[in-house]
Order: structure tokens, then sequence, then C-alpha cells
């Protein structure tokens, strides 16, 4: 654990680094706010509405879609940093396969969601 | 307990002060390069009083001019999240680099120094985990800016960034299987045989398909072009930046370019052996420069492609990500374990 220390030390250095800098051009920049400055960028117009608007849903079921494979990508993750290991090791040579197989079941599993996702057109922008 | 909690924090502030130096260069070799190719010459003029120093000053004079440029918040913006937005994609792009070595050891002054700041047993988790964290600083400032070009911008990079997030986890799954540990420095030294030439790329050929998916992932992830969608100049001005002015413009320049340093490390150490090269065993101050060489090789070939190869339209960018890019991953990491479990 002792290890994680300096991960302490450059979280506090970069967010002072951060804050020093946003505190800078907030002194050093001069500021003559006028409404026009203040307005949201719209090419020069007056801006239209709000930007507070409706999203398609499209981008929600991306993140949905993700979450799902992120979570067995994470799952892959302790599986593969012992592989080798585990393939050498003589205590486990009768598990071989099945240390193989199991997790290919796993991987056809996530092969057969995505063609479902694919399939469904959660993947398709253009419609 | 004292010396290393010393030797911790100089390491950090020196690994800190190199990456804000190498950010601010990396700026004027991208306009230099971009000029190089378009047969222009580039910003060559500051120097230092009568020398022109091929324009080495630039980024500093580019730093001195922002820092005194008007700093505006937008009338109707979300004020606390406007301005914690530049800070939270720019704090995770500057923690990631202290878990990449970048040398054995070196001697200096009769105690040894590993040329790592850190080393954690989860350090690829780490550096993934962060890389993760950087996108919500990007939402963050497209929605709290009240701007329908930053909303856009903000929306179609997190949407952009989690696609290739898939690819770049699973494509890293697959050197895991070869590499046997999450701990980078592990990694690294693992590759220093024959003459540190045994990089990962050389010993095992499968992983060649697994590189590309790799870096085309890793270029998505740092909304670099042909995947610059986020702030596709032609339709949505700035993308999500577009409210933003003076320092707080510059700090998501900064976490643009530290995320491209950082993904080219990570290639480096992934696949191309790290601090790892001829006769590095015998002078170990080549591992750096090693390093440095590398990182630099592939961030030029980042700026290559960006002005080689024309932008995706969104729909073509999801679909490459998701139809592609992603089953080509799956179908690496079960070819790859098979031939492992074949071989052993």
């Amino acid at each position: 654990m002792v290890n994680y220390i300096p991960v302490l030390f450059i979280l506090i250095i970069a967010i002072g680094m951060a804050s020093v800098i946003i505190i800078m051009s907030r002194l050093a920049g001069r500021s003559r706010p006028t409404r026009e400055k203040l307005m949201p960028y719209e090419c020069g117009v007056e801006p239209v509405g709000t930007a507070r608007e409706r999203q398609s849903v499209r981008f929600y079921l991306v993140a949905m879609v993700f979450l799902l494979f992120d979570i067995e990508a994470v799952f892959l993750v302790p599986w593969a940093a012992v592989y080798r290991g585990v393939l050498q090791s003589e205590t486990y040579r009768s598990l071989r396969f099945v240390f193989y197989g199991e997790m290919m079941v796993f991987m056809v599993v996530l092969f057969v969601g995505l063609i479902y996702v694919w399939r469904k057109g959660i993947l398709e922008w253009n419609r | 307990m004292t010396n290393l909690l010393l030797e911790w924090l100089i390491k950090t502030i020196i690994i800190l002060l190199i990456l804000v130096t190498a950010v601010a260069y990396v700026t004027l070799m991208e306009r230099k390069v971009m000029a190089w190719i378009q047969l222009r010459v580039g910003p060559n003029r500051v120097g230092l009083g009568k020398f022109r120093l091929w324009g080495l000053m630039q980024p500093l004079a580019d730093g001195l001019k922002m820092i005194f440029k008007e700093d505006i918040v937008p009338g109707q913006a979300n004020y606390w999240l406007y301005v914690a937005a530049p800070a939270l994609s720019l704090v995770p792009a500057l923690m990631t680099f202290i878990v990449i070595p970048y040398g054995s050891e070196i001697t200096v002054f009769n105690r040894t120094i590993e040329l790592h700041v850190t080393r954690m047993n989860v350090g690829l988790l780490y550096v993934l985990a962060l890389t993760s964290v950087g996108v919500y600083g990007i939402v963050l400032a497209g929605w709290s800016s009240n701007n329908k070009y930053s909303l856009l911008g903000g929306l179609r990079s997190s949407a952009q960034m989690i696609s290739y997030e898939l690819a770049l986890g699973l494509s890293i799954v697959c050197v895991l299987l070869y590499a046997g540990t999450l701990d980078l420095v592990d990694i690294v030294n693992a590759q220093s045989g024959f003459h540190g030439l045994a990089w990962n790329i050389f010993r095992y050929p499968l992983l060649i398909p697994v590189f590309i998916i790799f870096y085309i992932a890793s270029l998505a992830e740092t909304n670099r072009t042909p995947f610059d969608l986020p702030e596709a100049d032609s339709e949505l001005v700035a993308g999500y930046h577009t409210e933003y002015s003076s320092m707080k413009f510059v700090m998501f320049q900064m976490a643009e370019y530290l995320n491209l340093i950082t993904a080219s490390s990570m290639t480096t150490t992934l696949f191309f052996g790290g601090w790892n090269g001829p006769s590095v065993g015998r002078l170990p101050f080549l591992g750096p420069i090693y390093f440095m060489l590398k990182v630099l090789a592939l961030i030029f070939l980042a700026m290559w492609i960006r002005y080689t190869v024309p932008r995706f339209r969104y729909d073509q960018l999801m679909r490459f990500g998701w139809k592609f890019l992603l089953p080509a991953a799956i179908v690496n990491i079960i070819i790859s374990s098979t031939v492992i479990l074949l071989k052993s």
C-alpha cells in the first residue's frame, strides 16, 4: 500500500496547479463583461432557444451497452493476468482446458450479446 | 521512510515539470510538423532578443499571451461546473504518468534511484481508470457552458470515448495474456532480453494486429483526427470548449496533449519495450533517451495521421468502433489465448 503515497502527492500537486492556473487567469486578465460577451456563442446572432434541449436517446443506449460490455471486459482482466501462469504450473495441469474453455464460453456469450445489440439496430446512427 | 518520501516527492515534481514543458513543446512540434507537411515554415520568429532559435520560445510567448486574456464566464453557465471542468480534465491527465517506467535505475551520489515514480500491481488499471475519469471534464464542460455547440461536442465526445474504450480495454487484455502482470515496471522488464530488443511486438507477432487496434482506439480516446468529432471545427465551432477562454482554454489544450503523450507512452510500454534498447544494460542513462525517442516517434505518427487523413462522419465513427474494432479485439483475444494454450 505504501507505493500509493505518490498518487496522493501528485493528486495534491495537480489540483494545486489547476487552481493556481484558474486563479491566475482570473487575476491577470482584464475583465470588462458586456451583455454580448456573456451570451452563448452562436455565430454572432442572438441565441435561439435554450441549450438544455432533449437529446437523442441513442447516446443513452450506447452508454448502457458500454456499461454491460465494460463489466465483461473488466472480468477478463484478472483471467488474462494469470493465464500463462496457470497454464505453465504443474498443479493445475489437469484443469488447463477447463480454465481455457470456461472463458471461451464467456466470450461466445459476449459475442452473442454484441450480435443481439447489432441486430436490434442500436449501433445504427443514420436512421 | 523520510528518505523514501522525499525521493517520491522530488520525482513527482520533476515528472510534473518535465510533463508541462513537454506539453508546451509538443504544441510547437505540432505546428512545425503541420507546417512542414503543408510546405510552410511554421512559427520561426519568437526567440531570445536577436536570436531567433527557430521559434523555440513560441510556447512561452503563447502562454504569456493566454494568461493576460480576458476570462469570460458566460451569463447562463453553471458557474461552479464551468470552472471545475477544465481542472477535471487536466488533473487526471497529469496523474497517469507516475506509474510509467522511463528507465531502469541509475546511481547518483551513491544512491540508487529507480527511474519510475512508483510501481503498483494494478498499474495498467490505474492508467485506464484515470483516462476514463478524463471524460467527465469534457462532458461537464459541454453541459455547463449552456451552448448548443458545446453540448453536442460533449455528448459526442462521451459516446465516442466510451465506445473506443471497449476496444482499448480488450486489446490490453490481449497484451496481458502474454505479459501476465498488470505492473508496468514488470511488463517493461520482461522485454529487456536479446540486447534490449525483445519488445513484445517482435517477440509475439500476434500482437501486431492488437497494436493496430490499440493505436486506433487510443487516437479516438485522445480525440485526435480522424476521430476529432467532439471539436469538429467545420460543424461545431470548437466543440466542448467553444465558450472557454484564457487559461481555462489552455487547460483543455494541455489535457489533450498530455493525453497524447500518455497514450504514446502506454503504446511504447506495452508494445515497444518501454525504455529498452541496444546496450541499455551497460549504460542505464540511455533508458530515458530511448523512451523519449520512441514516444516522440509515436507522437510524430499521430501528427502525421492528423494532417493526412480526413475526419470521419459520426455514424461511420460509431460503426467502425462497434462493428469492426470491438469484434476484432475479441477475436484477437480468442486467437491469442488458443495459441498460448496449444504452445504450453
